[in-house]
């Protein structure tokens, strides 16, 4: 087992090498540059020694492999550089700027998704094409079909302009800072039930299909009949027995969303006004904030390298016949 | 260039009386107790932002957001008042001789920096070594130039030497002052925008900075030292929403206190009497406008019978009815209507598609082959319109002159790309047949690197290529005074040749349609538009919303 972790470690490591180079050159091919976008605003005087001195600053008059080797180099020290905006931030602290709140609300959104995804998918396997199964089916259809920004609009309509439950965008109120302890609190959390509804309602339509397709699957396997037919209780035929199986699949498919974890959802991030990864990612493209786009692609697909590892060798943990194969191989 | 930026996007001019462009102030059952209330301190007032800030050194910043920010934080030297006229700010007055080479400031003496430190010229001085300095990534360093010697003679008063008369020469002087305590050692090292004055700022201005969450928020405080009297509102809280759609929704539900519409929410969606009770709309041709313009190195283009041609094709009036629900107004030329350096006796180009026709016929084009397209030399009439991405306001308006040139027999294409796209790949490197873009323009009439022939360079702005003699040399003339009048002539017959030559089909300034709550009092239209005096807007006593601060 550890042998066969530390070769796919191993082996992790060209593999993103190769990643970030091919994302690299891609990034610099996209027509454009940072120093244009910085003088070129319509009706600024900027002449071209200001655009030429600007290009000299940033290093990008050398040639692409000159660019890149630095970059490589800097980013072995896991020196990430600082960003081309004018507010010249380190990389990292950009993204530590952003992470804490995608990341919190992703977290929520993906236990959320899996507390109402797992019981649903369940109850319209075990039952289907009862009513309850026809419900959730009409529902998954529209749950895919509805546009995120416009449920959201819906809702900012209905919570926010109709009501007045609930605010419409940010993350806390303008005089957040005379508020109590609680209050605080109370105001932070309250900014959030839109935005959580919102993406939480688009992954459940996913998410508790898959779980309806792996329990029917599982229901029908022999191992199924025979605990149904030693005189075991539904409750625990389905709960115990059906249920560990008919995760496995779920299981992979949640690891695989790790690095979506902290990428963030540009859209429900910008209709809410939320300053998380997503909109941090678009800034940088439409700026072509080369340092800041390079560091995100870095985190991410080395976040999806250890996501493909853990799942490979979880499988390897969880399902005997896999383990089995392996130590014959390795 | 500080104030040409913030023109832009911040100080839009309110013109009264002109037609549709009064200021409409909705709500007037409110009107009693609007002028019954008193100024007060107190109250915050929300602005929503749909760009986060770039930084809060807005000398190296060229985004709007950063400027409107800045600019309540740093003082220039001078300022626009709400006449348009240059008044001072940090200088308490200064002296141009007459010759126009020589500008002495005397600064006021009792303004003291956020922290408590004295301003003095030393920081000018530096402020004007910074902006020059080849390792500050800054964008406004040409206006700079022109200066050959700046000497402080004692600690308020300086005397800057030119070596020809530059016309925007106090203008230039509007630059927000940089500290010099604190940021001499990051300028010489070239690390400017690394200094923690780039995220906690320091400045004389009349409001002080709190806090910038990214992507978040901005928040200031009145600074009760501010050398114009403390301001009224005391708190400032910019609330960065990305999505014009939920900046809407916010002003709905009266979560933000000033945004900007759109032309369809201005006329039809905030007609209703709860946000007329709640919001101000104001109205006032914006200081940026749109045209058509052509590659003039296309020898189908060069000829100027063509471009009148298509001048008389297009209505305008039928496009700022159609695209901006009447909301903008006709431009004859670069210059805004009823500014001063306008000239309104210019020849003008009615929608005439007849006379269009007969143009085109003297030119060579006719239908040969009778397809309904002109044609000339056996080549059909037929191009590309390029414009960008994302703004369907230009979207439209290529529409509906393809319709209209389409009626006089030309072929019109349209194609949108992404802004850098665009510029890098197909404006700079002269890629293109046509474009619908836009123009802002300064409050100064220089338009020299527009419309130069020598600043027809790959980075440079004079992307159409035009060269007229008369041009140039007026451009010159124009920038080389210091005197109203002589400039006014020069720019008078400017506006005359472009007129005739049409080197771009000038089609309209479009309205800035903010709207600000009710329960602030004290704003007054102006040609400067309505922020330049916000120090002095308040919100009274019984009114006050956001008690806390």
């Amino acid at each position: 087992m550890i042998p066969y972790a530390l070769r796919r470690v191993v082996l992790a490591i060209p593999l993103l090498i190769g990643i970030t180079f091919i994302s690299f050159l891609v990034i610099h091919l996209a027509p454009g540059e940072p120093v244009e976008l910085q003088t070129g605003d319509l009706g600024v005087k900027s002449s071209a020694q200001s655009i030429e001195s600007l290009r000299k600053l940033y290093g990008l008059d050398q040639p692409l492999y000159v660019q890149y080797w630095s970059w490589v180099t800097r980013l072995a020290r896991l020196d990430f550089g600082r960003s081309f905006a004018p507010d010249g931030k380190p990389v990292l602290q950009k993204i530590g700027e952003r992470l804490p709140i995608t990341l919190f609300l992703n977290i929520i959104e993906m236990l959320l998704i899996l507390a109402l995804a797992v019981p649903i998918g369940v109850l319209s396997a075990t039952r289907q094409y009862s009513v309850f199964d026809k419900i959730t089916t009409v529902f998954v259809f529209v749950g895919f079909a509805t546009p995120d920004f416009w449920l959201a609009l819906l809702l900012m309509i209905l919570f926010g302009v109709q009501l007045g439950w609930l605010p419409i965008s940010g993350l806390r109120s303008p005089t957040w800072e005379f508020l109590s302890f609680w209050r605080q609190h109370w105001d932070f959390l309250s900014h959030l039930v839109l935005p959580i509804v919102v993406a939480t309602f688009g992954g459940l339509a996913g998410f508790s299909r898959y779980m309806r397709q792996s329990m029917l699957e599982v229901v029908r396997q022999e191992y199924i009949q025979t605990a149904r037919a030693k005189g075991l209780s539904e409750q625990a035929v389905i709960g115990k027995h059906a249920l560990r199986n008919a995760l496995l699949p779920v299981v992979t498919i949640l690891g695989l969303s790790l690095p979506g974890l902290i990428g963030g959802s540009v859209i429900v991030e910008s209709v809410f006004a939320i300053p998380g990864m997503g909109q941090l990612m678009v800034q940088a493209v439409f700026s072509r904030d080369y340092p800041v786009i390079m560091g995100n692609l870095v985190i991410v697909s080395t976040l999806t390298l250890v996501a493909n590892l853990l799942a490979d060798i979880s499988y390897g943990l969880v399902d005997p016949r896999i383990r089995v194969g392996r130590r014959g191989r390795s | 260039m500080n104030l040409r930026v913030r023109d832009l996007f911040f100080l839009l001019a309110f013109l009264p009386g002109l037609s549709g462009c009064g200021v409409k102030v909705e709500g007037k059952d409110d009107g009693q107790s609007r002028a019954a209330g008193s100024p007060a301190y107190g109250d915050t007032f929300i602005e929503a932002s749909i760009g986060d800030i770039q930084g809060l050194i807005p000398n190296i910043t060229s985004d709007s957001a950063s400027h409107e920010v800045g600019g309540l934080i740093y003082d220039g030297l001078v300022k626009r008042d709400k006449d348009l006229n240059i008044v001072g700010s940090l200088a308490e007055s200064w002296q141009l001789s007459r010759d126009c080479l020589t500008l002495t400031f005397k600064l006021r003496k009792n303004v003291q920096w956020h922290d408590g430190r004295p301003f003095t010229a030393e920081d000018v001085r530096f402020t004007y070594e910074t902006m020059l300095d080849p390792k500050t990534p800054t964008a406004y360093r040409e206006d700079f130039l022109a200066v050959t010697r700046l000497a402080v003679l004692d600690p308020y008063t300086l005397r800057i030497g030119y070596s020809k008369p530059y016309a925007q020469a106090l203008e230039t002087w509007g630059m927000y002052m940089l500290p010099k305590h604190l940021l001499a050692s990051y300028v010489h090292e070239g690390r400017l925008r690394e200094a923690p004055q780039n995220r906690r700022p320091i400045g004389t201005g009349a409001y002080r900075f709190v806090e910038w969450k990214s992507g978040e928020r901005v928040v200031l405080v009145a600074n009760p030292e501010h050398f114009e009297g403390r301001p009224y509102l005391s708190r400032v809280v910019y609330r960065i929403i990305p999505s014009q759609a939920t900046i809407f929704l916010e002003l709905k539900a009266k979560g933000v206190d000033f945004a900007g519409l759109t032309a369809i929410q201005y006329t039809r969606q905030t007609t209703y009497r709860a946000f007329e009770k709640a919001y101000v709309k104001y109205q006032y041709p914006s200081n940026a406008y749109t045209y058509l313009g052509f590659n003039l190195k296309d020898p189908r283009f060069a000829d100027r019978r063509v471009r009148q041609a298509f001048a008389h094709a297009i209505n305008k009036q039928e496009l700022i009815d159609g695209v901006l629900l009447g909301l903008g107004r006709e431009a004859t030329g670069p210059y805004k209507p009823e500014t001063w350096a306008y000239n309104p006796d210019v020849p003008r180009f009615p929608y005439d598609p007849d006379r269009a026709r007969r143009l085109l016929a003297e030119a060579g084009w006719k239908d040969t082959d009778g397809d309904g397209i002109l044609d000339k030399d056996g080549q059909p009439f037929a191009f590309t319109i390029l414009t960008n991405q994302g703004n369907e306001e230009r979207k439209k308006v290529a529409e509906i002159i393809q319709q209209r040139l389409r009626e006089i027999g030309v072929a019109v294409e349209i194609r949108t790309l992404e802004w850098a796209s665009l510029i890098k790949e197909f404006i700079k490197k002269r890629r293109f047949e046509a474009i619908i873009l836009g123009w802002g323009i300064g409050l100064d009439p220089d338009q020299y690197e527009v419309w130069h022939s020598s600043k027809a360079g790959p980075d440079e702005l004079n992307h159409i290529s035009y060269a007229n003699p008369e041009a140039d040399r007026l451009l010159e003339l124009g920038r080389a005074s210091c005197v109203r009048e002589q400039r006014k002539k020069h720019y008078d017959r400017l506006q005359e040749v472009l007129a005739e030559d049409q080197p771009v089909i000038f089609l309209y300034f479009r309205d800035a349609l903010p709207v600000v709550s009710s329960r602030v009092r004290g704003i007054e239209p102006s040609p400067n538009g309505i922020s330049y005096n916000f120090i002095r807007w308040y919100v009274p006593k019984e009114r006050q919303r956001y008690t806390a601060g």
